[in-house]
């Protein structure tokens, strides 16, 4: 703590964290060409704007509060406590990532929406499900996992002595819950709130679906209506300008709570704490979340899927591998890129903090303007790689790398300085340590940001379908096929698909769990 | 480690670039549809049949692909853009990317359905009608005029989805027929008959095959796609009456990219759209149904003549222009925000 900032990074890593974030500024310096030009700005300084940022934010806060509501305590419940079939629960928990939300969004409609499947069943009509609760309930469902994760890795970490000592100083455990457990967290929470927010921020396809006025729907609204780029700019600004908000938020609860382990190393197993009486209301709370969250679109999949087979469904093979290449190089790529900003921002001056911040802003932009922006600069100055697998790939990274730099960073922040002060202190240079002890410690949590990049990839939709090479399907954009005429049965098999390849990723997720401790879980 | 994570991005970047082969060959013709891989699909796959050229298609939403032609400047890709709609077309055309079609291209096609300047044709048209539940309603109830939709019989029933760019056009139509006064004053009337909004068409049959609404405002083609889904929904068109605002006739149409260096093969393209087996195809095979705009080509079975059907009094590259002020109508009126 107290050498950093005090420290000039490896000259390569400056480069390399510089190189990247030139990289993820692209959409941003074409937002400014764009929105520079003609009377962009009388589109923002309307009345209607400021209704279009309060509803913004209303959803935005909705959706950070409802994750932070079950995943909180639905980690806390698999983690900490001896409730039954926890493994079970701890996978079901964190399956609703791999949906895409527009597919939960329609699954949820199809399942609750006023004539959905409930309301066949039940006999009669249920209440409007579009607007702001539609959206809020399906925007939860596809980023609760993000917090869940993140709070169950660290609580899986938490060292058990922390709470221990509270407890032995003769605090109640609801104390100890929220003077030593919650503070520990707060990092991930944060990271993990950061996460939604900025989902909710770009997401155009739920908000769409249900009906709800968010700026990403004026934005589009902009290109699809008017044909107009120059207002869709100025619109896109103001996300950023939100979004800038939103870090400088997350950044002073980052300032407030830093706890590091006291070892990297091992530390004892924790005890799981008794449930009691609280353990149906538990299990109730569990099969409520899962059921809602993961087993209610599958089911709505499936129904389909069953409809579809009676005409003859295709199995979209080379669309899935075409999704896994693009996926998983951008996954590769991201984290390749995302190391050198996560070191540069957790060890160095607080310049390069500024640097990574910044690395964020244009991650809360719809698909739709990353991928107008790579067009622009593609097709007018490197006209070789335009619609190519590699601008595709490119796409991809500058849209998720904030997923990956989130979770790197996590980890190296549990990671003690004076674990890397020893290495130093043994002789070792700047970059042997980085490389030898302050990596390997924080290689599960590299893993998660590769897993979380590849799993968005697989459900990015917008800029898949003006950047891909021509005749390149992938899962997405074959629902994407279906979906547009209406034609769910046979998007069902997509769907399912691209489901259960992303599940298996989730294990690199928990995987960061069991590392750097190598408690004998 | 830090080695490791370099060696990995090197790998991806050269696995990446070798996707290349994915891009089209260098004799492709390029064409940009805004028209879904289902329905025109097969048709495509004809023209290389018929004519030996290559075709590679881009499938994405028409005005995206119209903003990505604006972005990419003179150095697009594409030979033929095959849109939706006209807005689409003419948003291409007022960045001055479309060649001038040939006039014996032009000339298969009524004025009526083309752009006045020759740089792009209709080549498959659509009409606006009422689309029922045939449980809950019998089509002599149907209002044969926009305004009926106004009536009190309708309240709470009405399907509208104000976002679909064929709604405004209608809306855009009205204007120039009647005025800005008289249409605001539909609006109000319908919006008090607490009509219910929807994202698009599809939604709009599909909420009318579950019994959910009783009537709604959309294009022809969709009933079709809904059947080929549900062939037992009950749903059903209704045509209204000639001339009346609400019966307005639209387009999908295309146009050639100018700086193509394949103007030959992109005109061939089109002028096989217009062609007899491009035309009997919306007749005939496609799920959707949409008209032929061909004279001579009958439509599907089932469908009034088109030249039976007459919308407003409007042109429709007149459309595009009108489009700002009749969503700040809408959202005035409190059918968008």
């Amino acid at each position: 703590m107290s050498r950093r900032g005090s420290r000039r990074p490896p000259l390569a890593l400056a480069t390399a964290g510089i190189a990247v974030a030139a990289l993820l500024f692209l959409p941003l310096v074409y937002l400014v060409i764009r929105a520079g030009t003609g009377d962009a700005w009388d589109v923002v300084f309307r009345e209607r704007t400021l209704d279009l940022i309060w509803n913004t934010a209303i959803l935005v806060a909705g959706v950070v509060a409802a994750t932070l509501l079950v995943a909180v305590p639905l980690a806390w419940l698999v983690v900490r406590t001896d409730l039954p079939g926890r493994r079970f629960w701890a996978v079901a928990g964190a399956l609703p990532l791999v949906i895409p939300s527009y597919v939960g969004a329609l699954c949820l409609l199809g399942a609750l929406g006023p004539r959905g499947l409930l309301a066949d069943a039940l006999g009669r009509e249920l209440p409007e499900l579009r607007g702001y609760w539609g959206a809020l309930l399906a925007l939860t469902l596809s980023t609760y996992p993000y917090v869940f994760l993140l709070a169950s890795a660290a609580l899986r970490e938490l060292d058990p002595a922390l709470e221990e000592a509270s407890r032995s100083l003769g605090r109640s455990r609801a104390t100890t819950f929220r003077r030593v457990t919650l503070p520990t967290l707060r990092p991930s929470l944060a990271a993990g709130s950061l996460l939604v927010s900025l989902y909710v921020l770009s997401d155009f396809g739920v908000v769409s679906l249900m009906n709800y006025d968010a700026l990403t729907r004026a934005i589009f609204l902009q290109y699809r209506s008017l044909f107009d780029r120059t207002p869709a700019a100025a619109l896109a600004l103001v996300l950023v300008a939100l979004t800038m908000l939103l870090l400088l938020a997350e950044s002073r609860l980052h300032r407030k709570g830093r706890l590091h382990r006291t070892s990297p190393g091992v530390s004892r197993a924790l005890r799981p704490q008794p449930l009691g009486r609280w353990r149906v209301p538990a299990l109730a709370f569990c099969g409520l979340t899962v059921g809602g969250f993961l087993f209610l679109p599958a089911f709505v999949l499936v129904y389909w899927l069953v409809r579809g087979i009676e005409r003859g469904v295709d199995v979209p093979v080379s669309e899935a591998a075409n999704s896994v290449l693009a996926s998983g190089l951008a996954a590769g790529l991201a984290v390749g890129g995302a190391v050198p900003l996560a070191l540069l921002a957790v060890r160095y001056r607080s310049r390069w903090r500024l640097l990574e911040r910044a690395a964020f802003a244009a991650n809360a932009l719809p698909g739709i303007v990353i991928a107008l922006a790579l067009v622009f600069f593609a097709a007018r100055y490197v006209p070789f790689v335009y619609q190519t697998l590699t601008l595709l790939v490119l796409a991809y990274v500058i849209r998720f790398l904030p997923q990956a730099l989130a979770a790197i960073e996590t980890a190296l922040r549990r990671i003690s300085p004076s674990v890397e002060e020893a290495a130093r202190s043994l002789g070792r240079s700047e970059t042997a340590v980085l490389a030898r002890v302050t990596l390997p410690l924080a290689r599960a949590g590299i893993g998660a940001g590769a897993a979380l990049v590849f799993l968005s990839a697989m459900k990015e939709l917008p800029a898949t379908l003006l950047l891909r090479p021509i005749g390149f399907e992938t899962l997405s954009t074959a629902i994407w096929r279906e979906t547009s005429v209406a034609a769910y049965s046979q998007a069902a098999p997509a769907a399912l698909l691209l489901i259960l390849l992303s599940a298996p990723f989730l294990l690199l997720l928990w995987r960061r769990d069991r590392a750097p401790s190598a408690s004998p879980d | 480690m830090l080695r490791k994570a370099l060696l990995t991005s090197v790998c991806a970047f050269a696995l990446a670039g070798c996707g290349g082969g994915f891009s089209p060959g260098e004799d492709d013709l390029v064409v940009y549809s805004g028209r879904e891989e289902e329905l025109v699909g097969p048709l495509i796959e004809r023209f290389e049949e018929e004519t030996g050229i290559d075709v590679a298609v881009r499938y994405a939403n028409s005005s995206e692909l119209a903003a990505t032609l604006a972005e990419e400047g003179g150095n697009s890709p594409a030979d033929v853009f095959w849109a939706q709609d006209p807005g689409a077309l003419g948003a291409v055309e007022a960045e001055g990317r479309f060649a001038e079609l040939p006039q014996t291209v032009l000339d298969r096609v009524p004025e009526r359905f083309r752009d006045p300047d020759g740089t792009w044709t209709g080549v498959s048209g659509r009409v606006r009608v009422i689309a029922y539940n045939t449980d809950d309603v019998a089509e002599s109830e149907v209002p044969d005029r926009i305004d009926g939709v106004a009536d009190e019989r309708w309240r709470g029933k009405i399907g509208i989805a104000p976002p679909n760019a064929s709604f405004q056009a209608f809306v855009s139509a009205m204007r120039l027929d009647r005025g800005d006064e008289a249409t605001r004053e539909w609006l109000d009337a319908v919006k008090a008959n607490e009509p219910r909004f929807y994202e698009n068409n599809i939604a709009i049959l599909e909420a009318l095959a579950e019994g959910e609404i009783e009537i709604g405002l959309v294009n022809h083609y969709y009933l079709a796609l809904i059947k080929s889904e549900d062939p037992d929904a009950p749903v059903e068109n209704h045509f209204l009456a000639s001339g009346d605002d609400g019966a307005l006739i639209s387009v999908a149409g295309a146009g050639v990219i100018d700086g193509s260096d394949k103007q030959e093969q992109a005109e061939r393209f089109v002028e096989f759209l217009l062609s007899e087996t491009g035309q009997r195809f919306y007749a005939e095979e496609t799920e959707e149904a949409e008209y032929p705009l061909v004279e001579g080509v009958e439509p599907r079975a089932g469908l009034p003549p088109l030249d039976s059907l007459e919308g407003p009094d409007v042109e429709l590259d007149q459309l595009g222009e009108e489009l700002e002020t009749t969503l700040e109508m809408l959202a005035e009126a409190g059918y968008t925000t």
